[in-house]
């Protein structure tokens, strides 16, 4: 095991044209060089603004296996922050969100810090004089990460203080954020409630490469979709008769490949993709009345029609979240092991739009990925399943060339067959490349 | 025909009995047709519509939910879960003609291969008598740590 710690190129050699080593799943030093490479260099998801609205609202996360806090410092200003005393390194916060009004305060000494970080007074303060305290990174106050950047809402941050700008990591992928928000007629969007929380003995990478897997909703999913088709036509409704929710959102998964392939999957350099180019499972959702009418009055109805006429399926950013504009659905792949990973389901209201519309979306995101969901069980069972199967020493090796070609370049954009495995491809090539980002930027510095 | 307090906490005994022996097609026949099954998300949620829960399902996709249990190719149930309830004395909270409302405490284990969880949740049901058999009009389910990480939850509490 010893050959992976400290030693980022060996895990990046675990990368191949058509192939990975099992180990960037099942190795626990190789998940421990991920935290400290790909999750430190890349861009990550930290929340949405809507869930610190306030001045001093916070709310407690991850970035990778790091406890941070999102904060709003000021009307216009949110903050990321380790969530850590800079004393003792006690939790700050404990609760996953609240507001902490001017300051934080230290629940074990007392020290309280500004909403930015800054260390705002200890308690017998003279203790320190003459001790250069303030020299000391304790002294400074709670650690911010190394840059945040809210884009349209969504708070990103990269720990590392240097490293690939935010507009570069991300380039155009961001247009898929971007139609989820334009969704509103307002331009903004709101969480709703509580994640759903649900538990995965798996690896993260796994959950992520299954979101632009189409090659297995047919598949896993028959025992859900396919009985669903099978109960509507037992039923035998009139021609004409409203169908139950569940066939408009469940029986989709039942689409023949055909139309997988037609879907088209697009690639974005640095790990990001999305399925449904060209029409998707979301395609065929019954319209809602006086929706369109809130975009045509806010947009002018050309602008309405073309941000509607997107339906992209799952858009993966590259490392760990997904993004499903049309249901406005974001979910956080959150990696807590190598065989663990706690996978947090978030909805959105489009601020100006009807209320039908965050009833499908909190209707989809219990149906198919809530720990009672029939969809999600089968999922689950997959994962759980080949983490087991990959303890197997007859073979190392886990396939992933569908549709491979020669000499794929993941720097630029493409569009592809919809059944291709390129979008996976292309979040291993980035996985290499943030996992090897400082060595590779050492050298070209020499 | 008039229901006694003690014919409704029986119902509820026979109902998580039902359950626990996979009876699902008597299961199904205790519900009225426009019932709803609701497992909050959110610790005293009161808008199953608008937010996102843990269940909130109409009699089709109870159906769908106990047809697949038995299905071919119902992938996560090879080999099958197996679930058992203990639960408190139902306390009757209303009975206003042929309305009824009983509160439950129970203990929920389900268990499949080498796992085991317990679930501690308050079963809410709405009962009524039509054609003078009790059913079920609407059943709510709160799990005390429902704001936790869940494994799967594959069977009905
Ligand atoms: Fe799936």
């Amino acid at each position: 095991m010893e050959r992976y710690s400290g030693n980022p190129n060996a895990a990046a050699a675990l990368v191949e044209p058509n192939q990975v080593h099992r180990d960037v799943y099942i190795n626990q030093d190789v998940y421990k060089l991920e935290m400290q490479h790909v999750f430190t260099n890349a861009w990550v998801f930290v929340g949405h603004e809507s869930q610190t609205a306030a001045k001093g609202d916070y709310f407690a996360t991850q970035i990778g296996d790091q406890p941070v806090i999102q904060v709003r410092h000021k009307a216009d200003d949110i903050h990321v922050l380790y969530n850590r005393c800079p004393h003792k390194g006690t939790k700050i916060v404990i609760d996953r969100q609240g507001n902490t009004g001017k300051f934080f305060r230290c629940p074990y000494h007392a020290w309280s810090f500004k909403t930015d970080g800054c260390l705002l007074a200890i308690p017998l303060k003279k203790g320190y004089e003459g001790t250069d305290l303030e020299k000391t990174a304790s002294g400074k106050g709670m650690k911010a990460v190394g840059a945040v950047k809210n884009h349209r809402g969504f708070i990103f941050a990269r720990l590392a203080e240097e490293g690939i700008s935010f507009e570069e990591f991300f380039g155009d992928s961001l247009s898929s954020i971007d139609n989820m928000v334009d969704r509103s007629p307002e331009g903004r969007l709101e969480v709703v409630g509580p994640p759903l929380r649900y538990m995965h003995h798996c690896n993260w990478k796994m959950l992520v490469e299954n979101q632009t897997d189409t090659c297995h909703p047919m598949v896993a999913h028959e025992s859900s979709a396919g009985t669903a088709i099978k109960l509507y036509e037992e039923l035998d409704l009139p021609e004409g008769a409203p169908k139950p929710p569940a066939m408009e959102i469940i029986a989709p998964f039942m689409s023949p490949y055909e139309f997988f392939e037609g879907m088209g999957i697009r690639t974005w350099p640095n790990g990001h993709g999305h399925t449904g180019v060209n029409h998707s499972i979301h395609s065929d959702y019954t319209k809602i009345e006086g929706y369109f009418e809130a975009m045509k009055a806010a947009y002018g109805e050309e602008k309405a029609k073309a941000i509607l006429d997107e339906n992209r399926h799952n858009t993966v950013y590259f490392p760990n979240i997904m993004v499903k504009g049309p249901i406005q659905q974001l979910r956080v792949f959150i990696p807590l092991a190598a065989n663990r990973t706690v996978v947090e389901s978030y909805i959105y209201r489009l601020v100006g739009a009807p209320d039908e519309l965050t009833a499908r979306t909190a209707m989809y995101n219990r149906m198919i990925n809530a720990p009672t969901s029939i969809v999600g069980h089968d999922d689950l069972e997959m994962y759980e399943r080949a983490q087991e199967g990959l303890q197997s020493d007859g073979m190392e090796w886990v396939n992933i060339q569908r549709l491979l070609e020669e000499d794929e370049d993941f720097t630029e954009e493409a569009v592809h067959n919809g059944t291709t495995e390129r979008q996976m491809r292309n979040q291993f090539n980035a996985w290499a490349k943030f996992m090897t980002y400082e060595l590779a930027t050492q050298e070209a510095a020499e | 025909m008039s229901v006694s307090k003690d014919q409704l906490i029986d119902f509820i005994y026979e109902e998580v009995r039902m359950l626990d022996e996979g009876r699902y097609a008597e299961w199904l026949a205790l519900w009225l047709p426009d019932g709803h099954y609701w497992m909050p998300l959110d610790y005293k949620q009161s808008d199953p519509i608008n937010e996102t829960s843990l269940l909130y399902e109409d009699l089709f996709m109870l159906k769908l939910r106990v047809e697949r249990l038995n299905g071919a190719r119902t992938f996560s149930q090879k080999p099958k879960s197996r679930c058992h309830h203990v639960i408190q004395r139902p306390f009757v909270d209303e009975m206003k003609g042929d309305c009824f409302v009983t509160n439950t405490s129970m203990h929920y284990v389900e268990t499949r291969l080498d796992e085991q969880q317990l679930l501690a949740l308050t079963a809410r049901h709405e009962l009524a008598l039509v054609d003078g058999n009790l059913h079920i009009a609407n059943k709510r389910v709160d799990i005390l740590n429902c704001d936790a990480a869940f494994c799967n939850i594959q069977l009905l509490p």
